[in-house]
């Protein structure tokens, strides 16, 4: 397997297919209408080809790396383990950049999660207009996507990151609702600039500390787990914080919640939300749902590769803190949801109330909790993908998200009102879905956390941790209300053709494909968890066992 | 074939039902009833294998050795907890908190099924009641309509046609389809209640699936799922005709309404729930029921465990046992309906009739009287072994469970929709068996539970046939040239009266029904099993036995009040007198019930009963139904002696109850649906408050369903638009403040002194371009004059130095 170099070609088979895709002429420079449909027609099989390319080979990515942690595998260890490297490739020497890729449990989850939802993206925009500049774009964003996740190299991860900002900027504001396009794209892109850049300065600092001690100074994520081991970052910075009286900071206690909230912020961490549910609004639907469904997806996984991971002891201070944002995200998400008037930002404030459970897992410092993270990162992406599809396919039908103005579309697409539905009890975490899956571990690793399990709120930082799942549960019966609400609203009662300009047609079978892609995989992690829990155990349990977990 | 197999396959074959019906069925009726019932006749047939494999075990044997079948599901947290066995203790809390170690698994998360006694008893009524109700189901759904909204421009036939391409029944065609103008001025039409039967037969499936799953489940996990899946379900059967309105009744709750409410209720308790298990599961490692209650060693843990540390909590002396087995009992309230998380109950007869029969009998609510009963070891921690009295979490079940007995009793006694009226008795009913739980009546409650769910099964489809009859006469009347008013409610009882005679088999099966309910002594099954709680009740708990009597004194009078309001007297409609027999699918399941209504109670016989006693339960020990289940238990729970009084008392408010209703609304019957019922006149504006339901719901309305919706739009709008995004906003003004205020620097200050410099330079270009005249006498005049100057100055520094 590690001959062939598997996750060069799924994060650059994108790349390759948005410059095949420009190559192609423009719309403007054809006259004849039925050439132009030809070129289109040409241009979505080629997305479809190289977005299905990288879905096809993160799914054998997937299925290795399940044989690696599967039963038959060795005992998992402490240590964590990369697999499909390419090896370093020097790359700016002088620097220590190279150029490296590997996955292990968290990371390949997410691999075929950016697969599914950039494949249904695809599907569900076969009628976008001007599709040769969209799929272009969208292509070299999911190429970014992917970047992050296989990168093992800090650079190399950044550079994905960036990369994959961008051209959302161009999507939403050239493809996205008219209404809000401008503004969301702008506050979106600089939310996650900002946080980025703040990231970046943490991490250049730790190459600096990393070259002051003499150890092997690099990006590369091999150099930088020896140089964690050797205890550099434990290093004081600040002998002393004057007036606060907390003495000898080291650098990992110092530089954690930087890190880790510049990267929350793409996880749509309370306060630095609100980009995110403007942004899911505005933008056209298959960037949505790569947006919710992945791309939030990429804050918090960076946060856990590189905060959590490489400064542990910085998160051992800090994340009994954070944990409270995130459970402010929860509930405040959830009751936001409630009272939206609109159909997406329903959805847009859902998201950031389940990313509130994926940083609330990682808090837990436990293998438990934080297995239930890397679960609920991917069965969020796919139920989230899942429901813009839906309330895609109903804007476009109906021409408008304001719930009391719609109704009775169960009657009319049969189909998309069985797919909210599920994706909706998926979301309030229904057993036997894999929303309860991701949730379960999560709610029991916070009771795991808090080692007194009697309820005392003072001394150790985490014994709150068992008041924190209390008041967590809340957001479950508020999720539930919301979603029923919508659906009640939307696709019961009675439908009133009058209401709508055009008549409302059920979805096309490329619609339900999707749609049946995404929904059949919640299904299946609810009744087979260990498909994916495993390797995300797996994978997890290293990084927790830095935390004392 | 091998038996764990089959405990696996019981499950199934609803489960399989539900997703070929979904898929495969488009909308064909027969399709789906064929599939249905006989998927269910399959587990019925199963379970009957399983039910005698059982008995011809043996309860004691079985109890000791359940058969179990498990897989690994989940691998989570399996290597932590031993890896976090020894945490740092906080000061003072050491004693009593090791877990054993050999509670911990150390291959993960385990699925299986189980069976032992207690859910043997399951196995029997669960598989029956619900091939009853599907029996009934496809007959009931044959028929009937409701009032929809008709809208503009839709052509209402249509509308109702597209689905129902192959009715082999079609009844519907030749009546219903006329619209009528009501007070508001909408336009609203009769539509065929049959239109999505196929979907019913399948999410009833469902439902039986779910049921089945949670009565074979060897953890508290997939007992969770089981749980879920009826919720589910039973959001989408009680909304099932989710575009029907209520013509001039604006304030009646509509059926998707009350289908939300119902999982909203009960979903908010399972999220208590769910934390009980989540905390269970963090103290034990495990949510199997062998590991975990029947394991002496951590139960004793779990009872040692105290809230010693915790300022707030430790007076109440609770154990942590005690408090998981609270947590687990809150999903019981809102699951069983229990006060203060009842209100959904009565609401949740917007669904059709078989739904109703299927979440008051078989199914919903007896899951959580299973689950209390499945706990009991957890819930009776630090009872009995020679202490006096409770402990508090026994306490407050059976507290919760004599209220609720007594406090819907009340309420039933003022309800005029025959539905209603049941599901009230349903509500108070569960509270007989919660309240014994919690005086440790272990036996009585799966008793009375066994018991309840069959006449109570019989009881609703038996109104659901009433219901039907009605509906019927008025479609014949109407016919005929009767006028009956638009909001003429098939459901309420002041419209019927003298149907004995024009739907006997019916009457006679329901009245059967309703002297089990009120515990007619000695030939119903309700007797025997209401006793048994009684008579324990009599020596555990004095005042939780005189609320329960008074409480079973109202059942009578009010199943007396229903039934002489229904069957006896003369018709008070045209459609209660053209009311007629509703066909064999709908009688057929009747008569299988109303015999197990009177047989089933003579296997739990108290064997010191006189007479009976002897015949049926010849073992000095016990009744045959003691000796299986109590065999649960870890010890057998001891017999209580047989007591007077406490036989007295019960039969006297069953027959006394009886008497008194039949008295009142028997000997003098109502003359017409609007003259005003006796109690009326009696209690005055105590009726009122009855007939409200103590306004329970608007108090809900006021305390929670308002406020949290006030909270919501604070936190949207002044939070998250107001704070947050204003200050975002105003760091992206200021940051536009200062780029303008930096451009203004720029153009005036750095880019004005390179303007104005390179102007000042083209000025001075400009000026000095005049000298450039290119005349030769010019330039010479200028450089004589610069020659004369230069000369002046030579002259002057040399003599005048």
């Amino acid at each position: 397997m590690e001959a062939f170099p598997f996750l060069t070609i799924i994060t650059f088979a994108p790349v390759v297919g948005a410059i095949v895709l420009l190559l192609l002429p423009p719309e403007s420079r054809m006259e004849d209408q039925a050439r132009i449909d030809r070129v289109n027609q040409i241009v979505k099989i080629l997305a479809l080809v190289f977005t299905g390319i990288s879905l096809v080979l993160s799914l054998i990515v997937y299925v290795y790396i399940y044989q690696q942690y599967g039963p038959d595998a060795s005992v998992p260890t402490q240590e964590a383990i990369f697999f499909l490297e390419d090896g370093p490739i020097e790359w700016v020497p002088q620097i220590g950049i190279t150029y490296h890729m590997g996955v292990d449990g968290i990371s390949a989850p997410m691999l075929l999660l950016t697969g599914l939802a950039s494949f249904c993206g695809v599907l569900i925009s076969w009628n976008i207009n001007r599709p040769r500049e969209f799929f272009a774009w969208f292509m070299l964003l999911v190429a970014g996507v992917y970047g992050v996740f296989v990168a093992l190299d800090m650079f190399l991860l950044f550079f994905f990151y960036e990369l994959a900002i961008f051209p959302m900027y161009l999507l939403i504001a050239a493809w996205g609702w008219k209404v809000l396009r401008e503004y969301a794209a702008m506050k979106l892109t600089l939310y996650i600039l900002i946080g980025s850049v703040i990231s970046i300065v943490g991490v250049i600092a730790m190459y600096f500390l990393m070259r002051d001690a003499g150890v092997t100074a690099s990006f590369n994520i091999y150099d930088l787990i020896a140089a964690r081991d050797a205890g550099v970052f434990d290093q004081v910075i600040v002998e002393n914080i004057p007036f606060v009286g907390i003495d000898n900071v080291t650098f990992a206690q110092a530089w954690f919640p930087f890190i880790f909230l510049g990267f929350a912020v793409l996880a749509g961490i309370f306060p630095f939300h609100n980009w995110s549910p403007d942004g899911h609004v505005a933008a056209p639907t298959a960037v949505s749902m790569i947006h919710a469904g992945v791309l939030m997806k990429l804050g918090a996984y960076a946060a856990l590769r590189v905060a959590v991971f490489l400064l542990p002891e910085g998160a051992l201070v800090h994340l009994p803190w954070i944990i409270v944002l995130s459970l402010v995200n929860v509930v405040y998400g959830s009751l936001i949801a409630l009272v939206q008037r609109d159909f997406k930002y329903v959805i847009g404030f859902s998201s950031v109330s389940h990313m509130g459970l994926v940083s609330m897992g990682i808090a837990t410092m436990n293998v438990t909790g934080m297995t239930g993270a890397g679960l609920q990162m991917f069965s969020h992406g796919a139920m989230t993908a899942l429901f813009f599809a839906t309330v895609g396919m109903v804007y476009d039908r109906a021409h408008t998200r304001d719930i009391p103005s719609l109704g009775g579309f169960w009657q009319k697409m049969p189909t998309v009102a069985i797919a909210f539905v599920l994706a909706g009890f998926v979301s309030m975490g229904m057993p036997g879905l894999s929303g309860f899956v991701a949730e379960f571990p999560i709610f029991k690793g916070l009771f795991e956390a808090s080692r007194d399990l009697t309820l005392v709120t003072s001394g150790q930082p985490a014994t709150y941790y068992a008041i924190i799942a209390i008041i967590a549960v809340l957001a479950i019966p508020i999720t539930a209300f919301y979603v029923l609400r919508v659906t009640y609203r939307v696709f019961f009662g009675e439908f009133e053709p009058a209401r709508y300009h055009d008549p409302i047609t059920d979805v096309t079978t490329i619609d339900k494909v999707a749609m049946l892609m995404l929904g059949s995989t919640l299904v299946l992690l609810g009744v087979f968890p260990f498909l994916m829990s495993d390797m995300v155990e797996g994978a997890m349990r290293p990084i927790a066992f830095l935390l004392g977990g | 074939m091998n038996i764990e197999i089959l405990l696996w396959l019981i499950p199934l074959p609803p489960l399989l039902a539900f997703f070929i019906i979904m898929l495969f069925s488009r909308g064909n009726k027969v399709f789906a009833d064929v599939v249905s019932i006989g998927a269910m006749v399959g587990t019925w047939v199963l379970s009957l294998i399983v039910l005698f494999t059982a008995l011809g075990i043996g309860g004691s044997e079985l109890g000791k050795h359940p058969i179990e079948s498990s897989i690994e599901w989940l691998p989570i947290g399996e290597m932590l907890s031993t890896g976090e066995a020894a945490p740092e203790p906080a000061e003072g809390t050491e004693e009593g908190r090791e877990i054993p170690a050999n509670a911990v698994t150390e291959e993960g998360f385990r699925m299986g099924v189980i069976l032992d006694p207690l859910n043997t008893v399951l196995i029997f009524f669960v598989p029956l009641t619900a091939t009853m109700i599907f029996i009934y189901a496809s007959g009931y759904m044959g028929t009937g309509h409701y009032w929809t909204l008709v809208l503009e421009g839709e052509d209402h036939h249509d509308a109702d046609q597209h689905d129902e391409d192959h009715d082999v029944e079609a009844h519907h065609d030749d009546h219903g389809h006329h619209t009528v103008v009501d007070d508001a001025g909408r336009t609203i039409a009769h539509t065929d209640a049959t239109k999505w039967k196929a979907r019913f037969m399948g999410i009833i499936s469902l439902f039986a699936g779910g049921m089945l799953l949670l009565t074979m489940a060897d953890n508290l996990l997939l007992l969770f799922m089981g749980w879920e899946i009826m919720g589910l379900c039973s959001y989408l059967l009680i909304g099932f005709w989710n575009d029907r309105i209520y013509p001039n009744e604006p304030g009646r709750i509509t059926p998707p309404f009350a289908g939300i409410k119902a999982f909203m209720t009960t979903r908010a308790a399972d999220v208590v729930m769910l934390i009980g298990i989540a905390w269970l599961y963090s103290v034990t490692g495990t949510l199997s029921y062998r590991e975990i209650l029947y394991n002496e060693e951590v139960l004793h843990a779990l009872e040692a465990m105290a809230f010693p540390a915790n300022p707030l909590l430790a007076p109440l002396g609770l154990s942590i046992g005690g408090a998981i087995a609270l947590l687990l009992f809150t999903g019981t309230v809102g699951k069983s309906a229990q006060f203060p998380l009842h209100t959904w109950l009565p609401d949740a007869m917007e669904g059709p009739t078989p739904v109703s029969a299927m979440i008051h009998a078989a199914t919903m609510v007896s899951a959580g009287i299973y689950l209390l009963l499945r706990f009991f070891p957890l819930i009776s921690l630090g009872w009995g072994h020679g202490v006096e009295g409770f402990p508090l979490q026994m306490q407050i079940i059976a507290g919760v469970g004599a209220f609720t007995a007594l406090f819907a009793a009340t309420i039933a006694i003022a309800q005029n929709d025959i539905k209603k009226v049941l599901a009230y008795s349903t509500i108070s009913q569960l509270g007989f068996m919660v309240a014994a739980v919690g005086i440790g009546a272990y036996i009585a409650a799966a008793f009375h539970l066994m018991t309840h769910a069959v006449f109570k099964a019989l009881l609703f489809m038996g109104s659901g046939s009433v219901i039907h009859a009605v509906e019927h006469g008025a479609e014949h009347a109407e016919h005929h040239g009767h006028h009956l008013p638009i909001d003429f409610d098939p459901q309420d009882m002041r419209n019927m009266g003298g149907l004995l005679t024009r739907l006997p088999i019916t009457a006679w099966t329901f009245i059967i029904g309703g002297a089990a309910l009120s515990g007619f002594p000695f030939i119903t099954a309700g007797f025997w099993s209401k006793d048994e709680i009684l008579l324990d009740a009599w020596h555990e708990a004095p005042i939780v036995f005189w609320v329960l009597a008074i409480a079973a004194f109202l059942t009578a009078f009010y199943t007396a009040r229903q039934i002489a309001m229904t069957f006896l007297g003369e018709p008070r409609t045209v459609a209660a007198e053209e009311a007629g027999p509703t066909g064999f699918r709908m009688e057929f399941p009747l008569i299988v019930l109303a015999v197990g209504a009177v047989l089933l109670g003579y296997i739990g016989v108290h064997p010191e009963m006189p007479v009976f006693g002897p015949i049926f339960s010849p073992d000095p020990e016990g009744s045959p139904f003691k000796l299986f289940v109590g065999k649960t238990l870890l010890e057998s729970p001891e017999l209580l002696a047989l007591e007077a009084p406490s036989v007295i008392t019960s039969i006297i408010v069953a027959l006394g109850g009886l008497a008194v209703g039949l008295l009142v609304y028997g000997l003098r019957p109502l003359q017409s649906p609007d003259s005003t019922d006796p109690l009326k006149r009696l209690l005055g504006p105590v009726h009122t408050l009855l007939a409200n339901k103590y306004y329970m719901d608007e108090l809900y309305d006021a305390v929670f369903v308002r406020p949290a919706q006030a909270i919501a739009v604070f936190i949207f709008l002044v939070l998250d638009r107001g704070i947050i995004d204003n200050l975002i906003h105003s760091i992206a003004r200021f940051t536009e403040w200062v780029g303008f205020r930096n451009k203004d620097f720029d153009t005036e200050i750095i880019n004005g002194f390179g303007d104005r410099f390179a102007r000042s330079v083209a000025q001075t270009g400009q000026q000095l371009k005049y000298s450039q005249t290119g005349r030769i006498q010019q330039y010479l005049v200028v450089v004589a004059t610069g020659v004369i100057l230069l000369f002046g100055v030579f002259l002057y520094t040399i003599f005048l130095r």
